[in-house]
C-alpha cells in the first residue's frame, strides 16, 4: 500500500508492503544511501536515523510503524546545530577511517547531544555502544563528541 | 522508483580508461581531443596527462588517479601527498579518481599486480608516485622556461604555478598544459626528487581527502550504487560449503510484492526485487532446502584433530640455521608448547555486495574491491567476454581487512546477473557475510626451545601447520612446500637465535575456504613467537623486557621501539592486584613495532584491557596522523579477535551469524590506545596491519603477568582464567 512519510522535511509517498524496513525504503525506494545497512537486526547501528528526534535502527523499523513520524537522516542532520558541530568535530579529529559506520555513529551522537548537551564518558558509553565500528575509531568518536559538546 | 545516478562521474571514469590506454604507463600521452569526453569537457578539457596518475586541464584542475583502493587506511590521501609533493600542488587543489583495472599501469610492484593489501601501498608507490609527480613538474617547468627563454633550472614551481627566477613572471599549470605536452619526457630516473628536508607535504599531518563526504552521507560505497532500471537481489548460499540448492518455493517468493525473479546458481539462490526489503522477504518465502553435500557432518573438532595429527610429521623447511638438535640435546632446560589460533571472519561493516550488468557485448561491475584486475579476469572467464569488455568501476570500500581480496562475491553476482535483464545489485545479509566468508586459517603451532644455564635460548624450533592461501591464490609464490605468508615473522624473528629451525606443514581442512585477514602471517606468528618468548623469559625467571633486550643487541631499531614503548608504559611500576603488563615486539611489513598492554583479569575470568601503548618506527612517514589512526584502529581490530573472535563449525555450518555471536568490540569495551611515532630517515614501512599483529601477544602476556596463566589458544577463554577464591 501507499505510505506517506516525512523525510528531512519533505513529504514522500512509497508503495511497499507495510513490513518493509524503513532502511530499504530510504535506500532503495527513495535513493537516500547515506543511511547504511550493516546487520539487519539492530546490532550495529549503521542504519541509525532519527524518528521524531529519537535515534532508531531503521533496519528493524517498519514503514507502517513509522507512520506519520518525522524522519531525519544523515543527509540532513547537518542542518541542526548539534549535527553540524559533530560533523565538524569528526573532521577536526580525523575520526573517520572507512567511514561506512559513521553515518550511524553521527546520528546516535546527535541524538545523545540533543538530549544530554554535556555528555560524560558514561553517557557516551550508553548512547554509543549500539554502534559498531570495525575500523576501531571509538577513541576518536569519544573525543569528537566531547569536542562538539564543549 | 529508483533515483538515477548522475552520469558525469561514470563518463569521467570511462574517459579515464581512454586516457590511461593512450598514456602508456609513465610515457607521455598526446592531448586528448575534447570530443572523446564530452561530459568532462564541460569542466575543462584535459590537456596534459604525463602519466597514468596525473591529468591537468586547461583551467589548472588537477586529477589524480589512485592506483590502490581506499578502505579506511587513508591511502587516497597518502598517495595523493606523494604525487602532490613532487608535482608542486596543494592537496586542496586536486581531485581524486578510482583507477580502472590495469595491471600494467597501476600495478603494486611488490606483488606485480593491482592489489591493495599486505600493508604495501606506501612501500610499493613511495618512489613511482613521487617520480610521476616530478616528471610532470619537470615538463611544466620546461614549458614555462621555453616561453620565457630561460633555463628551466632557474624556475621554480609550487601551488600549481611556475615562477621565473625573478618572481616577476608566472604561469599556471593550466596555462602551461598544452605546451607541456610537446616537451620531451625525461626518463623517470633522470629527474631529481626532492631532498626530504624540502618536503612540504610528506611527513606533516594532512587532512584526509575522503572524509568530508563520509560525514554527510555522500560518499559512495559499492553498496550505494544507483542505476536506472536497477534491481536489488538478496542471496542465500548453501549453509554447508560444497552444498547446493535442492528445493525451493519459487511461487511463494514471487508472490511477495516487489519481487521480480528467482535465480539459481551453483551454490546459491537469489531473489531479485525492486528493493532489498522485498528481496529478503521473498528469499524467506522461498523456504530453500539444501543438498548439503560431502561436508554435512564436519565440525571444528575434526579440523583440529586433523591439524594435530599432521603437525606431528616434519614439514617443509622455511629456515634452518645452526644445529638445533645438538643444541637442544645440550640445553640445561627445555620448553615446549602448542599454540592455536582460530578461523576468523572479516566482518567489514559494509556487507559483501556487487552490482553487475551483463549484456551480450559487455559487462559492467560496480563494487569496492581490493583486486580490480582479478575481478575483471574472473568476470571475463564466467561470461566468455574479453577482459576489455568487462569494466570494473571501483568504489570506496566500507572496510576490506582482506575480505575484498577475494572475488567470490563478484563471481556469484556475475552469474546471477547473467540471468537478469538489466543491472542487478546483489547484497549479502550480515549472516551470509559471516557464514560465507573466506576465513583466516586455523593455525596449529608446535614449538620447542632449549635454554642454557643462564636462561638464554640456545635452540628454537617452530612448526606451523595450516592451510596455504598462496597455494590457491598465487601458486607461483608457493615454493618447495613453504607458504611465505604462513611463516612470515616466524622464520625471521627479530632476535639473535643461533640455532633455529622453522618448518611448515600444509593442511587443507575440508569444507571451509581460507584467505588473508588483516595482519596476515604476522597476526598469527607474532602472537606465537612473542608469547613463546615470554614463556622462555618466565622459565629463565628474567623480566620479559630485559630478556628480549638481551637478544636484540644486534637490532637497534627493534631495541628502540621496545625501549620507547616500555618506558612510556611505565614498565616495572607497581600495579594493583589482578593487573598485569605484557609486551610484544616485532618486525613485520617493513616496520618495527612494540606494544605494551595493561590488563585486568576479574575474578570471573573476564579480561579488561585498560591501556595499550604502542611505539612504531616505520621509517619515513607520509601522513603521521594516518599512521596514528591505523595503529589505534589496527590494535582494536586485533584486540577484538584476541578477546572474542572465533569462527567454528558444527554439522558443516558456521555457528556464528551476526554481531550477537561474532562479537565486535564496542565503545564501552575498548582501551585507550597511546601511540608513539619514532622519527626515522629509513625507507618507509607498512603500517595498516602492524598493530593488529602486535596486540594479541601483548595482551596474552599481560594476562600471564596478572594471573600466572599462559594463553596458548585464541580467543582468550575467560572460563580458564576464573580464579577459585
Amino acid at each position: 500500500m501507499v505510505y506517506k512519510i516525512k523525510v528531512n522535511g519533505t513529504e514522500r509517498e512509497v508503495d511497499v508492503d507495510g513490513d518493509t524496513p524503513l532502511l530499504w525504503v530510504l535506500r532503495d525506494v527513495l535513493g537516500m544511501t547515506g543511511t547504511k545497512f550493516g546487520c539487519g537486526m539492530a546490532l550495529c547501528g549503521a542504519c541509525t536515523v532519527h524518528v521524531d528526534g529519537q535515534a532508531v535502527r531503521s533496519c528493524v523499523t517498519t514503514i507502517d510503524s513509522a507512520g506519520e513520524s518525522v524522519v531525519t537522516t544523515i543527509e540532513a542532520i547537518g542542518a541542526t546545530p548539534q549535527g553540524k558541530a559533530l560533523q565538524q568535530a569528526w573532521l577536526d579529529l580525523e575520526v573517520v577511517q572507512c567511514g561506512y559506520c559513521q553515518s550511524g555513529q553521527l546520528m546516535s551522537a546527535a541524538a545523545l547531544v540533543a538530549s544530554t548537551p554535556k555528555p560524560s564518558d558514561v553517557d557516551i558509553d550508553a548512547a554509543m555502544s549500539g554502534n559498531v565500528c570495525r575500523c576501531g575509531t571509538y577513541q576518536r568518536i569519544r573525543a569528537a563528541i566531547h569536542r562538539a559538546a564543549a | 522508483m529508483l533515483n538515477s545516478s548522475p552520469t558525469s562521474r561514470l563518463d569521467r571514469r570511462g574517459f579515464l580508461k581512454v586516457g590511461a590506454a593512450l598514456g602508456g604507463g609513465l610515457a607521455l600521452t598526446v592531448a586528448l581531443p575534447p570530443a572523446l569526453h564530452p561530459a568532462f569537457a564541460a569542466e575543462g578539457a584535459t590537456a596534459f596527462a604525463p602519466n597514468a596518475f596525473i591529468r591537468i586541464d586547461r583551467k589548472g584542475a588537477v586529477t589524480m588517479v589512485m592506483p590502490m583502493v581506499e578502505m579506511g587506511q587513508g591511502i587516497y590521501t597518502a598517495q595523493a601527498m606523494l604525487l602532490a609533493e613532487e608535482l608542486g600542488v596543494g592537496l586542496d587543489q586536486i581531485r581524486l579518481e578510482h583507477a580502472p583495472p590495469d595491471d600494467v599501469l597501476y600495478s603494486n610492484a611488490l606483488i606485480g599486480s593491482q592489489i591493495t593489501g599486505g600493508s604495501q601501498s606506501i612501500r610499493a608507490f613511495w618512489k613511482p608516485l613521487r617520480q610521476a609527480g616530478a616528471v610532470a613538474r619537470s615538463l611544466l617547468l620546461a614549458a614555462a622556461a621555453e616561453q620565457w627563454g630561460v633555463d628551466p633550472a632557474t624556475c621554480r614551481a609550487g601551488r600549481g604555478i611556475v615562477w621565473d627566477a625573478t618572481g616577476s613572471r608566472h604561469l599556471s599549470y593550466g596555462e602551461l598544459a598544452d605546451a607541456a605536452v610537446s616537451v620531451p619526457v625525461p626518463p623517470p630516473e633522470s629527474v631529481a626528487l626532492k631532498d626530504p628536508k624540502d618536503f612540504v607535504l610528506i611527513g606533516t599531518p594532512a587532512k584526509r581527502l575522503d572524509t568530508p563526504d563520509k560525514v554527510v552521507g555522500k560518499a559512495e560505497f559499492g553498496i550505494d550504487v544507483k542505476l536506472p532500471e536497477m534491481k536489488v537481489a538478496a542471496i542465500a548460499i548453501s549453509p554447508v560449503f560444497g552444498g547446493k540448492p535442492k528445493l525451493l518455493n519459487e511461487n511463494a517468493a514471487r508472490a511477495v510484492k516487489g519481487v521480480r525473479q528467482v535465480v539459481k546458481i551453483d551454490d546459491a539462490v537469489a531473489v531479485i526485487a525492486d528493493h532489498m526489503g522485498a528481496a529478503k522477504k521473498g528469499l524467506a518465502a522461498a523456504a530453500i532446502r539444501w543438498d548439503d553435500g560431502p561436508n554435512a557432518a564436519l565440525s571444528s573438532a575434526d579440523i583440529v584433530r586433523q591439524l594435530d595429527e599432521a603437525s606431528k610429521q616434519p614439514g617443509a623447511v622455511a629456515r634452518n640455521e645452526g644445529d638445533v638438535k645438538k643444541a637442544l640435546a645440550g640445553a640445561a632446560h627445555r620448553v615446549e608448547a602448542i599454540y592455536q589460533v582460530p578461523f576468523l571472519a572479516h566482518a567489514a561493516m559494509e556487507p559483501m555486495n556487487c552490482t553487475v550488468h551483463v549484456r551480450k557485448d559487455g559487462c559492467d561491475i560496480r563494487v569496492g574491491t581490493q583486486v580490480p584486475t582479478r575481478a575483471q579476469a574472473i568476470a571475463a572467464e564466467i561470461t566468455g567476454l574479453s577482459k576489455d569488455a568487462v569494466k570494473v568501476h571501483n568504489h570506496l570500500l566500507g572496510g576490506g581487512f582482506g575480505r575484498r581480496l577475494e572475488a567470490d562475491g563478484i563471481a556469484r553476482a556475475v552469474k546471477i546477473a547473467q540471468q537478469v535483464d538489466g543491472p542487478v545489485k546483489v547484497i549479502w545479509s550480515r549472516e551470509e557475510d559471516i557464514q560465507h566468508d573466506i576465513y583466516r586459517p586455523y593455525y596449529y603451532d608446535r614449538l620447542s626451545a632449549g635454554l642454557d644455564a643462564s636462561g638464554k635460548p640456545v635452540a628454537w624450533t617452530h612448526r606451523i601447520s595450516g592451510s596455504s592461501i598462496y597455494a590457491r591464490y598465487l601458486p607461483a609464490a608457493f615454493k618447495d612446500g613453504v607458504d611465505p605468508d604462513a611463516v612470515e615473522a616466524a622464520a625471521e624473528p627479530p632476535y639473535a637465535l643461533r640455532n633455529i629451525h622453522v618448518d611448515y606443514v600444509r593442511v587443507e581442512p575440508p569444507g571451509i575456504p581460507t584467505s588473508w585477514w588483516r595482519g596476515v602471517g604476522p597476526t598469527h606468528n607474532v602472537f606465537v613467537v612473542e608469547s613463546f618468548m615470554d614463556e622462555l623469559a618466565a622459565a629463565a625467571k628474567i623480566d620479559p623486557v630485559a630478556y628480549r633486550k638481551a637478544l636484540l643487541t644486534h637490532n637497534p631499531r627493534a631495541l628502540n621501539v621496545l625501549t620507547v614503548a616500555t618506558d612510556k608504559a611505565g614498565w616495572g611500576q607497581a600495579l594493583p592486584a589482578g593487573r598485569g603488563r605484557g609486551v610484544s615486539v616485532q618486525f613485520a611489513f617493513g616496520s618495527y613495532v612494540s606494544m605494551v598492554a595493561d590488563v585486568e583479569v576479574a575474578k570471573d575470568g573476564r579480561v579488561k584491557v585498560h591501556r595499550l601503548v604502542c611505539a612504531v618506527d616505520c621509517g619515513q612517514q607520509v601522513n603521521p596522523d594516518t599512521i596514528t589512526a591505523q595503529l589505534e584502529g589496527g590494535a582494536i581490530f586485533g584486540l577484538t579477535a584476541t578477546l572474542h573472535g572465533a569462527i567454528t563449525l558444527k554439522d558443516g555450518r558456521v555457528e556464528q551469524a551476526n554481531f550477537d555471536t561474532y562479537l565486535p568490540m564496542r565503545i564501552d569495551e575498548v582501551p585507550v590506545v597511546e601511540t608513539h611515532l619514532i622519527k626515522s630517515a629509513e625507507a618507509p614501512g607498512g603500517i595498516g596491519e602492524t598493530a593488529t599483529a602486535a596486540v594479541a601477544p601483548a595482551v596474552a602476556n599481560a594476562v600471564f603477568a596478572a594471573t600466572g596463566k599462559r594463553i596458548r589458544t585464541l580467543p582468550i577463554n575467560a572460563e580458564l582464567l576464573r580464579s577459585t577464591g
